[in-house]
């Protein structure tokens, strides 16, 4: 007699996806603001800008409405260990562990307690002291890497482990897009004047910020512009360039349909599709020279219609019986 | 950490003879604690405490901030209990089991031990916990309580009393089969010299007793553990056990009821369910039976239940037998069904609504534990000897305003067993819960979950109240 295989509910699949979502979006606050932390002993007091990482996590809005300034401070406790804001660290990792939590049986016991131990260190860390900062981000980084490593290394890959993989690229995905259009923008003019001894470190930080530097420098070497974008967009191999996440993605959710590749059965197949083969056949000439911030927005938007489609598509069952239920949101 | 200057009190000790001396079968255990280097047992018990909590074994405490959690407190002393002694435990809750078990269903049938006048007819039905909903049904086997946790007791003269039966939804197995993970890490070499026998196989058995009772013949039965979900101060164990049997661990909202049957929502559609491990209180598993304003349920469950698409474990009504006042009657109803006499006996029990009864337990408020019929969890409860002037006003109040809710029983002096304080070692009153299955047989855990009060001379051993617990080793 074999056993057939487990049926995945819904109701899982769902915390699986926000679990993986959340751990992801922990670890790129960590690195963005841990990279500018860094960042800001090499500038001057004139260069020194906190706002932008706010603006790319994408609550610039609810930052404005609760704090008066974007200095160092106020931006490290908004995005590190303000309860009340949903993306931050701590609610972040908070969050992924009730989703965890709720799913416990059917993750690894080692993944469990990992996201344990990582909910142990935000709630008990200690991010009033500046000098302990720097070390603080750099280990909720190498949790959250930890989490994904214990997690392809501990857990059957099944269809419950795929939606772990789709919410973890998209988010990734989502997360490059945001952070370079940010700071595309804000460097750009710079860059066709002689340039300020600056752009270089900038540049340079922005690459951090996704630990793609060395990574970049063994592809193209120099830094450019360009090159930059390409690497950060078009890249088929850099684990958080967009292309290579999104590739991810749509084998995850192939793996979980049984549709062969290169063919669709539900709405985010089909549109994850089509946003592969628009980075996959893509030129980074063209975009940029068609306007590379209304290339990213577009990205975006697809991503999120991505996600409204996987929630339709896999999640809607119990979300439609429980219209109460409050959906968690990207 | 020595056991020199160890008090056994005037209680019941059960490590210890009241002399002093290390009872035979603690003997090895004693020895090894007293062999190990300075401190090593109180570094023992800080990683104990550290492991629990970065494993996440944690229960969630009602009345706090929602999501507040605790670890329950292990103590790395164990409890043990000889060959003997477990099988006469053994064959007196087979015994309780089948009797209350008979008691249910004709209850819910012929009723005719209240024809008999063995239980006064109103006992019945002014019981809360007794179900019109759940007349005329046939369960699967007609088993009604599948998974019991029987509290037991022992009093200062090593007497063994049924304390409650727990049919309901009882909890704590997992604390066992956790407790004794750790321990088994921490005394290998006590476990070789002393054959402790294993508890490890209660997730089978759980298992193997769910696909028993499933209502339709298929290879192999779809099972599921319905829990509230995570605040629910239980879901640790719900999520282990599930686990545990690798079935699936469902809320209220991933389950829905149509004419065929119940399913589950997935993601490639509905999957039809066969047996339900509910860890839900009847009042909230399903709008349409029980309370309507529950959420935690499944609308249409009972209906399902009832033309017998999917099985309930425990069996929905069972709660009759768990009312204080109808416990009373247990030692009657073992005769009535069995006809023999009860080899465990209930601790004795004054019923308030029986006016000689009430009138003893006014003018003793000081001496008695007064329980409500209905509580669990060492809530409703006033231990007399430990009680305020004020408190027993407020309990004779509730007791004449309402006689039948409330039962009283003497204070007992429950065992102890040296409990790791500071840095040394003092008793601590514990109770014992064995747990039992039935399915197509009864079968007792050899072990059980033994909970001690760790506050100093306190009686309530409830983890919601100061409690912890202890490995508990059955000896072959």
């Amino acid at each position: 007699m074999t056993t057939p295989t487990k049926p995945l509910l819904s109701r899982v699949a769902d915390s699986l996806y926000w679990m993986a979502r959340y751990i992801e979006r922990a670890e790129n606050v960590a690195r963005f603001v841990g990279v500018n932390l860094h960042l800001m002993l090499d500038l001057p007091s004139e260069e020194k800008q906190w706002q932008p990482i706010v603006d790319t996590t994408g609550d610039a809005r609810v930052f404005a409405e609760r704090y008066a300034t974007a200095s160092q401070d106020a931006v490290i406790q908004f995005l590190a260990s303000d309860e009340t804001n949903l993306n931050s660290i701590f609610s972040c990792i908070r969050a992924a562990r009730e989703n965890a939590r709720s799913v416990r049986e059917i993750i690894s016991s080692e993944m469990w307690e990992q996201v344990n131990a990582l909910y142990l260190l935000v709630r008990e860390a200690d991010t009033q002291t500046a000098d302990a900062l720097p070390s603080y981000f750099h280990e909720v980084r190498m949790a959250c890497d930890q989490f994904q490593g214990v997690t392809d290394s501990t857990m059957t890959h099944n269809e419950a482990w795929q939606f772990i993989g789709l919410g973890r690229t998209l988010e990734r995905a989502d997360k490059t897009t945001r952070l370079l259009d940010v700071k595309y923008f804000i460097l750009l003019p710079s860059l066709s004047d002689v340039g300020t001894p600056y752009d270089e470190i900038q540049w340079s930080a922005v690459l951090r910020s996704v630990s793609g530097f060395e990574m970049y420098r063994k592809k193209h070497g120099r830094i450019s512009p360009t090159r930059l974008v390409e690497f950060l967009v078009f890249d088929n191999e850099f684990p958080r360039a967009v292309r290579y996440s999104i590739g991810r993605a749509d084998r995850s959710v192939h793996a979980i349909t049984g549709t062969p590749t290169g063919t669709f059965s539900c709405a985010s197949e089909q549109r994850l599709g089509l946003l592969k083969s628009e980075l996959d056949y893509g030129r980074v000439d063209a975009t940029v020279a068609s306007g590379l911030h209304e290339f990213l927005d577009g990205l975006q938007v697809k991503m999120n219609r991505i996600d409204e489609c996987i929630r339709g598509d896999f999640f809607a069952q119990w979300n439609l019986a429980q219209s109460q239920v409050q959906g968690q949101s990207a | 950490m020595r056991f020199t200057s160890y008090q056994t009190g005037e209680f019941y000790d059960e490590l210890f003879e009241a002399g002093g001396r290390p009872r035979t079968h603690a003997q090895l255990l004693i020895d090894t604690i007293e062999g190990l280097s300075d401190g090593q047992l109180l570094r023992y018990q800080r990683s104990v405490d550290r492991l629990l909590l970065q494993m996440g074994i944690t229960f969630n405490v009602y009345g706090e901030k929602e999501g507040t959690e605790r670890i329950f407190p292990f103590d790395l002393v164990p409890r043990i209990l000889p060959a003997g002694e477990w099988e006469r435990l053994e064959r007196g809750l087979c015994q309780r089991i089948h009797a209350l078990n008979e008691f249910i269903d004709d209850i819910y049938h012929d009723q005719k031990i209240l024809k008999d006048s063995v239980i006064p007819r109103e006992v019945i039905l002014t019981a809360a916990s007794f179900r019109p909903q759940c007349q005329g049904l046939d369960p699967p086997r007609r088993v009604w309580c599948h998974i019991t946790g029987t509290d037991l007791v022992r009093d200062r003269d090593g007497q063994y009393y049924v304390l409650e039966d727990n049919l309901r939804v009882p909890s704590g197995v997992s604390y066992v089969l956790e407790n004794r993970e750790v321990l088994k890490r921490i005394f290998p070499k006590v476990f070789e010299g002393l054959a402790v026998r294993p508890v490890n196989e209660y997730p089978s058995r759980l298992l193997e007793m769910l696909e028993s009772i499933a209502p339709r013949y298929v290879d192999a039965p779809r099972v599921v553990l319905l829990s509230p979900g995570i605040y629910n101060s239980a879901y640790f164990e719900h999520s282990f056990l599930a686990q545990q049997m690798g079935v699936q661990l469902v809320e209220g909202r991933d389950l829905a009821v149509n004419g065929d049957g119940v399913f589950m929502r997935t993601t490639k559609g509905l999957e039809r369910v066969d047996v339900i491990y509910r860890r839900i209180d009847d009042d909230f598993l399903d709008p349409e039976a029980f309370r309507a304003d529950s959420l935690l349920g499944v609308p249409g469950l009972m209906s399902a239940y009832k033309s017998g698409k999917v099985a309930l474990a425990n069996a929905p009504g069972n709660g009759v037998a768990d009312d204080k006042v109808i416990y009373a009657y247990v030692p009657d109803m073992i005769r009535y069904y069995e006809g023999e006499e009860p080899i465990l006996p209930n601790v004795p029990t004054y019923l308030c609504w029986r006016d000689q009864d009430r009138q003893h337990v006014l003018s003793n408020l000081d001496k008695l534990v007064v329980k409500s019929a209905n509580e669990a969890g060492g809530y409703g409860m006033l231990v007399g000897p430990h009680s305020t002037e004020a408190q027993r006003q407020e309990f004779a109040a509730k007791i004449e305003a309402n006689p039948r809710n409330f039962i009283a029983q003497p204070t007992l002096g429950l065992s102890r067993v040296p409990t790791i304080v500071e840095d040394h070692f003092e008793g601590r009153h514990v109770d014992l819960r064995p747990y039992v299955l039935y399915g197509k047989e009864i079968y007792v855990l050899p072990g059980g979950l033994t909970r001690v009060a760790l506050r100093k001379g306190s009686l309530v051993v409830n983890s919601s109240q100061g409690g912890g617990s202890k490995d508990t080793w059955v000896l072959a």
